[in-house]
């Protein structure tokens, strides 16, 4: 077998190889976690008392810093009274990832303490929610506007250089004023995504629209086209890959503000559960819910990555079954140079 | 170069054959008329005259090359024509009307390709076409059905359905031709089609190109810095040189027609292609070489 060779600048590896550090890439931190939750030599710096024995303010499976149990223990066996007992442990705000896996499940089939309050389901639906109308919000007029921007200097000049004034502003910086316009419900909470993802917008969608090749324009001109024909005919199907690449990572970002927009006005969604199980101090909970958002933050972007190879077959150089066979069937009964066919595509 | 030491004739000699097909071009309309054309840049380091006192004229179905080194201004000379930039000082004429901004009568073939990525081969075809539509009316089927002749004159019907990026450079450049011609231009503009092509793919285009050029109706203007290119495809060459781009010769080519590449050892091409090195590369000056020091052992000689 062939030495692999991992250490090539750019050099791409082969797909087995890949896919397993790909895999690595998730089993390292892992591995760690695991490492340092059950392994008491690394860390554990607690224990958990399992008999109090005499010490009188020891409580059946208490936290106790681990050189404080010692000392009570020393103290206990100097005055010949019964020493406690009690397990190496880590402090409860670093369960360990089987104790998470349990509460994965756990978290979604334990009914909220309060009849009022909402599932766990309902919490991931409701931040869903905010952060699809807040990008929405927001694509629906920065789209056109940043593709406006990238293809006519007028509308750059005229929104380009607030854009880049208003980015540097926290979006954070607007809960007071989102709420006292848009009330305590949900509306500052979009307010916040479309504050935190509008401006990056324009400029990123604005950015992609520049770059159009634009030998292609120059093309379609001496082919005729004109004004609004070059605009819809050449701008907008040559960067609609890239713009929604560009979606995609901003649709990432979106994700970012939904922690700061769910505690704006009063409290909702997968931020609300977090701190709720927090302040009830089950973080096993809490990390269940914070690896939930990783999750479907993964998951979209996959199947939109997935999408956008579908829908843009010319972009992403892969070729459908037909075109393949046609290549074949070409090359074999004509001319040498067709044989090139798929050179572009190794 | 031992070419020179061979007698040749004067690439000015012309055989009756020959003389009467010049005569007879010169009888046809003009479609281009190129006068007293000139440009200046204003660069970095002040005003650049990129093309100075161009004047000459293209007739009705005639193959004509504008050949020069690198830098002379080929490429700034034919987006002019194009209208693809302006110019500064005098006038082009395409069939005695002023020449402004790009438009459908001047095909353009560029040397990167320039296929629209996102359309396959018959819509990218079909974009001139399409455009025309709207404004006199021809139906969606009948411009689908004049795309597929011109992908099947260039010989690609099998990849009508396919995107440029599944295609050969060689491949490719055939969808822009049949993309050009497909909007019946007067004149076709092509900026050193096959200078990214390797050598083979290089002289089979050149072959598709005269059949092209022999079965349809197209005056075409090719610009390239290959000497043996320019012979072989064209009536007449217009040797431009460099600081400031200006023609220095427009020479008939002497070669007869039908082409075909065992003419490259014929008289009249080695005349004509001895007369354009002496224009392009004049007698070796001292720019040509290297200040090298020597650094191999004496007597370790290459010859
Ligand atoms: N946009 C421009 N701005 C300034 N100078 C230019 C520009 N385009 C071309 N030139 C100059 O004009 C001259 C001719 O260029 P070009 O037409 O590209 O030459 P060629 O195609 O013959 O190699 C060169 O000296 C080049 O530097
Ligand atoms: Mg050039």
């Amino acid at each position: 077998m062939a030495r692999a060779r991992y250490f090539i600048i750019w050099k791409e590896l082969d797909p087995r190889r890949r896919r397993v550090f790909q895999v690595f890439s998730f089993i390292i931190p892992l591995a760690v976690w695991s490492l340092v939750s059950y392994c008491p030599a690394v860390w554990h710096p607690m224990v958990r008392v399992s008999d109090p024995g005499s010490i009188g303010h020891f409580r059946v499976d208490a936290m106790v810093q681990k050189g404080a149990f010692y000392r009570e223990n020393a103290k206990a066996l100097a005055e010949h009274r019964k020493p406690a007992q009690g397990v190496l442990a880590n402090p409860v705000y670093l369960p360990a990832p089987h104790e998470v896996a349990k509460s994965f499940y756990k978290a979604f089939v334990t009914p909220p303490r309060l009849p009022e309050e909402p599932w766990l389901h309902e919490s991931l639906w409701h931040s869903i929610k905010i952060i699809i109308w807040g990008f929405l919000i927001s694509s629906v007029i920065a789209v056109p506007l940043g593709i406006l921007a990238g293809t006519y200097r007028i509308f750059s000049y005229m929104t380009e250089p607030f854009v880049e004034f208003f980015r540097y502003l926290p979006a954070p910086a607007f809960a007071a004023l989102s709420v006292a316009v848009l009330g305590i419900y949900d509306g500052p909470k979009v307010a916040i995504i479309v504050i935190g993802t509008f401006f990056q917008q324009v400029l990123m969608i604005s950015n992609t629209t520049q770059r159009l090749d634009p030998a292609l324009l120059e093309a379609a001109q001496t082919l005729g086209a004109r004004g609004l024909k070059l605009f819809t005919r050449v701008v907008i199907p040559g960067i609609l890959p890239d713009v929604y690449r560009d979606m995609r990572i901003l649709l990432g970002w979106a994700w970012t503000y939904l922690i700061v927009a769910e505690v704006v006005g009063n409290s909702t969604g997968i931020t609300w559960f977090i701190n709720q199980q927090a302040k009830y101090r089950i973080y096993d909970n809490v990390y269940a819910a914070i690896i939930m958002i990783g999750i479907i933050g993964i998951t979209t972007d996959i199947f939109l990555a997935w999408l956008g190879s579908e829908l843009f077959v010319w972009k992403s150089r892969k070729r459908s079954i037909l075109s393949r066979l046609r290549t074949v069937y070409t090359t074999s009964r004509t001319e040498p140079e067709t044989a090139q066919v798929s050179h572009d595509n190794a | 170069m031992t070419m020179h030491d061979v007698s040749l004739p004067s690439y000015l000699e012309q055989s009756p054959e020959v003389s009467a097909r010049f005569r007879r071009i010169a009888e046809r309309p003009v479609v281009l008329k190129v006068n007293r054309l000139g440009k200046t840049f204003d660069g970095v380091k002040g005003r650049i005259q990129a093309l100075h006192d161009i004047s000459f004229q293209v007739r009705r179905r005639e193959f004509i090359s504008i050949i020069g080194p690198s830098g002379c201004g080929k490429s700034t000379l034919v987006r002019i024509l194009a209208g693809l930039d302006d110019h500064s000082a005098g006038e082009i004429l395409l069939d005695d009307r002023e020449v402004t901004g790009p438009g459908r009568d001047r095909g353009m073939v560029f040397q990167g390709y320039t296929l629209f990525p996102w359309l396959t081969v018959l819509k990218n075809v079909m974009f001139g076409l399409e455009l025309s539509n709207s404004s006199n009316g021809i139906s969606g089927v009948s411009a689908e059905q004049e795309a597929r002749g011109w992908i099947e004159m260039v010989g690609l019907e099998a990849f009508a359905d396919a995107y440029p990026h599944e295609l050969s450079g060689g491949m490719k450049q055939r969808v822009a031709i049949a993309r050009a011609l497909a909007n019946r231009p007067r004149i076709l503009l092509m900026d050193e089609p096959f200078g990214a092509l390797d050598a083979q793919t290089r002289a089979k285009m050149q072959s598709y190109l005269l059949q092209i050029w022999k079965n349809v109706d197209i005056t075409i203007l090719f610009i390239t810095h290959d000497l043996e290119e320019a012979i072989y495809l064209s009536d007449r060459i217009v040797v431009l040189k460099a600081n400031p781009g200006e023609i220095q010769e427009v020479i008939e080519v002497p070669v007869e027609h039908p082409r075909s590449p065992e003419q490259f050892l014929s008289q009249e091409f080695l005349a004509t292609k001895k007369r354009l090195e002496e224009l392009i590369h004049p007698a070796k000056d001292a720019e040509d070489m290297l200040p090298i020091i020597r650094m191999t052992q004496v007597g370790d000689d290459v010859y």
